[in-house]
């Protein structure tokens, strides 16, 4: 044990300079970090930890969005639906029913319309299974698999709305993401007080059709009954402010390719809505009409032609994922979803800084304490630890950097407790080396002895508390998870430097001053 | 010899086996304790697990938590408590399905208007009843994971008693945990249960190194009575397990001390472990090991001297 290849040496500096240089950039000010991170390359030393909203102020939003109304109002639409074709195909039917998982609809003359019946149904909702049974009973159920790509699709178009809402509130750097089945969380960096951004969230979706005021120009607004509005993606235009269709005449749109092979948007009407889209088309072709969700135009095709079938495709030179976000603006704006705030943690700044020199006041202090402690019962070899424990610390900040991982107010902890617990695997091998002094060794057998016998009994304890800290990962939530990365990377770190480091000091000591008794 | 900070001067021949029926006895006292207390007062559960609403407000200098709590009395929404918060900061709290976001905004003007502008809002907490729920069963499946995860792995490197004994100690450091948590009524929120959790791993650190430590002793002294042997192990790592928990200790005493008042809760419990972890490991499941049939593993003192990194698993005694 007390022989070290050179190589091993040589990697054992290298990991630790290198340690050093990473965890360095954290040490600079604020805007000269920002400088750095701009000037050199991703891999060299520049980032630095990123605080967790608790820390730099922020607040967190857990939205769950109401599924069961979502899917209630879905079913009901496509009862209507149904309703809508067996009257134009004239199909008699009885008491089109919503069901949790479809539609059900007597017919009247199951022999006779059986099978229209059931190519209507399955050409309105795909996903479904339609059945028929000997009662004319036709059932439309959605198995789980199809209800939860339903769903997923729903929470989508939520998360879409969300993004809208939140670049409204000109929130920066919001992070949006999809939590579990039907949850969405949103962390906005620097909001402390989200009030706006909660009202904004309140406020549903509004889709509407209006016509384009083909008649303005760039100058100012001439006409009355007109407005300027932005468009996606830059720009304005005028549009009248006569609202055609509404949101909720459309029932669904989905990306799909046209006659000519094209990539384009389809979209479907519910009976009202596509009475009134015939008729308006029939009086407008050539002429545009602008789609608007919230104010802003998403896009402004133009009739070709009268469009009575129920539906309409929107073509242009769309790309899939254009037109599959296209689809989805549209879903969004015809069925918003209900979001309800389930969780809510907001940090004002001042905590958030308070919260950061507390934990840097107690993480000096604890360090000092321990390193104390080491020294005053171990003399030289106390020493050695201390240095060992200095370096674990910059390992924990190199990582945390380079990881990019999250440091939180737990995750402080989680680097004070390791501070505490580094030192133990050093305790272990002093320990022993006293032991086998007293048992007669000469010095160097005694260290030797000492590093062998620890090792074991190191790993064994380090191990089982790391198991703790991977559980704490998998099921913890946003703060204890934060503590568990911190403490496995604290674990790890002490581990390479109590064993690794200390082990490389004590040999250049043992080289270079040949002890013949050892002051341990 | 220079000065050395040393706890104990020389190797310690403390009678642990002598007393275990006695701290056997209170470690049972303990666990009824612990549980009579669970289902008369039960824990002071935070918000993370009862739902509700929780706002930190930092109140100008001398404003006292009597004039808050009168100005706030017959308050519209719900039922605010009000409680100290470290300095010139004050934790308003409404439980469970009181706290609605009406509440909230109903909160936020009454505080105002009722404490003057130089109130701030520092943090703003609210949990859905829902997701309270949700937590409860993340925390218990964390805790049933940690005890089998740890039981296997100990099983894996040692023998089946150990593993066992190791589960015993675990359940150990979490009512004592509980207990500690139960009698001061400390709030035991989410931060709380992940620092039970690693009480428990720190704790299991610990027993790890005395059975460690016993089970080299196995093989080195084949012959002496089990507890003897126990005993002799415990004496062994004790200033190391002495030195650890005082680090670690006056790691967690510095940061619950200068650190922020948000993770007082988390310290505490880490405290309260650091100091029954190692009692637990001394006084309960080294000792508990005799209760259970150890075999006894054939290994020369030859072995053991050039075999200290070994790995191989103990072959069974004749």
């Amino acid at each position: 044990m007390l022989h070290l290849e050179r190589w091993k040496i040589f990697l054992i500096v290298l990991v630790s300079l290198m340690g050093v240089a990473y965890a360095a950039p954290n040490l600079l000010p604020e805007e000269q970090k920002a400088a750095l991170q701009a000037s050199v390359s991703p891999w060299l030393p520049s980032k630095t930890i990123n605080l967790g909203l608790d820390l730099r102020g922020g607040s967190h939003l857990l939205l769950e969005a109401d599924m069961k109304t979502v899917m209630s109002e879905r079913f009901s639409n496509l009862a209507s639906d149904i309703r809508d074709e067996f009257r134009e195909k004239e199909i008699s039917y009885e008491r089109p029913q919503p069901t949790p998982n479809g539609v059900t609809v007597m017919l009247v003359n199951p022999q006779r319309d059986g099978e229209a019946a059931e190519r209507i149904a399955r050409k309105l909702e795909k996903r479904a299974a339609v059945t028929l049974d000997a009662g004319g009973k036709l059932s439309l159920v959605m198995d789980e698999s199809a209800i939860s790509e339903l769903q997923r699709q729903v929470v989508d178009q939520a998360i879409e709305i969300v993004r809208r809402r939140v670049d409204e509130s000109g929130t920066k750097e919001p992070i949006i993401a999809r939590q579990g089945e039907n949850r969405i969380v949103l962390q906005m960096p620097g909001v402390d007080d989200p009030s706006r951004v909660k009202a904004l969230l309140n406020t549903t979706a509004v889709l509407t059709f209006q016509l384009v005021d083909e008649m303005a120009g760039d100058g100012p607004i001439t006409s009355l009954g007109s407005e300027r509005l932005p468009i996606k993606g830059g720009g304005s235009i005028v549009v009248k402010q006569e609202k055609l269709i509404k949101g909720d005449m459309l029932t669904n749109a989905q990306p799909q390719l046209d006659q000519n092979g094209q990539v384009a948007v389809s979209f479907q009407l519910t009976s009202l809505g596509s009475q009134r889209f015939c008729e308006i088309s029939r009086n407008n072709i050539g002429r545009k009409f602008a789609i608007i969700l919230d104010k802003q135009v998403i896009s402004y095709p133009y009739f070709r032609e009268a469009i009575c079938g129920g539906g309409g495709q929107i073509s242009g030179n769309y790309t899939m994922k254009e037109a599959t976000d296209f689809a989805l603006l549209l879903r969004a704006g015809a069925l918003p979803t209900s979001l309800t705030i389930v969780e809510e943690r907001s940090v004002g700044p001042s905590l958030g800084s308070d919260s950061v020199q507390g934990g840097k006041v107690a993480s000096i202090v604890a360090l000092c304490a321990v390193m104390l402690l080491m020294f005053a019962s171990y003399g030289l070899f106390g020493l050695f630890a201390d240095i060992a424990l200095l370096f674990n610390l910059a390992f924990i900040f190199a990582l945390l950097s380079a990881l990019q991982a999250t440091l939180t107010l737990p995750g402080i902890a989680g680097i004070i407790l390791t501070i505490g617990i580094a030192v133990d695997a050093n305790v272990l091998i002093y320990e022993r080396i006293r032991e086998e002094i007293r048992h007669g060794r000469s010095v160097m057998s005694a260290i030797d002895m000492g590093f062998q016998q620890a090792l074991r009994t190191i790993i064994d304890s380090n191990l089982t508390t790391l198991i703790v800290a991977f559980i704490l990962f998998s099921f913890g939530s946003g703060p204890v998870k934060g503590f568990a990365v911190a403490m496995s990377i604290g674990i790890v770190t002490s581990l390479y430097s109590s064993i690794m480091l200390t082990r490389l000091i004590i040999i250049t000591w043992l080289k270079m001053a040949k002890p013949t008794t050892l002051a341990l | 010899m220079a000065f050395r900070f040393r706890i104990f001067k020389d190797k310690t021949h403390f009678d642990f086996m002598g007393v275990h029926k006695l701290t056997f006895a209170l470690s049972g006292l303990m666990t009824v304790a612990m549980f009579f207390l669970l289902f008369t007062k039960g824990l002071n559960l935070g918000i993370d697990f009862t739902g509700g609403l929780m706002m930190e407000v930092k109140v100008p200098a001398g404003v006292a938590i009597e004039d808050v709590r009168g100005k706030l009395h017959g308050f519209s929404h719900g039922h605010p408590t009000i409680q100290d918060f470290g300095k010139e900061a004050m934790l308003i709290k409404v439980p469970g399905k009181e706290a609605d976001s009406d509440t909230q905004k109903a909160m936020y003007a009454e505080v105002q208007e009722k404490l003057g502008k130089d109130v701030e809002f520092r943090r703003v907490e609210y949990v859905g009843p829902q997701v309270g729920g949700e937590l409860i069963k993340a925390g218990l499946w964390a805790f049933f994971y940690s005890m089998l995860a740890i039981m296997g792995y100990i099983w894996m490197r040692f023998e089946w008693q150990f593993g066992v004994v190791a589960v015993f100690a675990l359940a150990h450091d979490m009512f004592s945990t509980l207990l500690f948590f139960l009698i001061t009524q400390i709030e035991f929120d989410l931060a709380t249960v992940a620092a039970a959790l690693l009480v428990a791993g720190y704790s299991i650190n610990e027993t790890v190194v005395v059975f460690d430590r016993i089970r080299e002793m196995m093989r080195k002294y084949r012959k002496m009575p089990m507890g003897e042997l126990i005993n002799m192990s415990i004496n062994d790592v004790l200033t190391r397990t002495v030195m650890t928990s005082m680090a670690t200790f006056m790691a967690m005493a510095s940061l619950s001390i200068f650190g922020p008042e948000g993770i007082r809760g988390f310290t505490y419990a880490m405290l309260v472990g650091i100091l029954f972890g190692p009692y637990s490991s001394m006084f309960f499941s080294a000792p508990l090991l005799t209760y259970l049939k150890l075999r006894r593993t054939p290994a020369t003192e030859k072995e053991e001297d050039n075999g200290g990194g070994k790995k191989s698993k103990p072959v069974a005694a004749t």
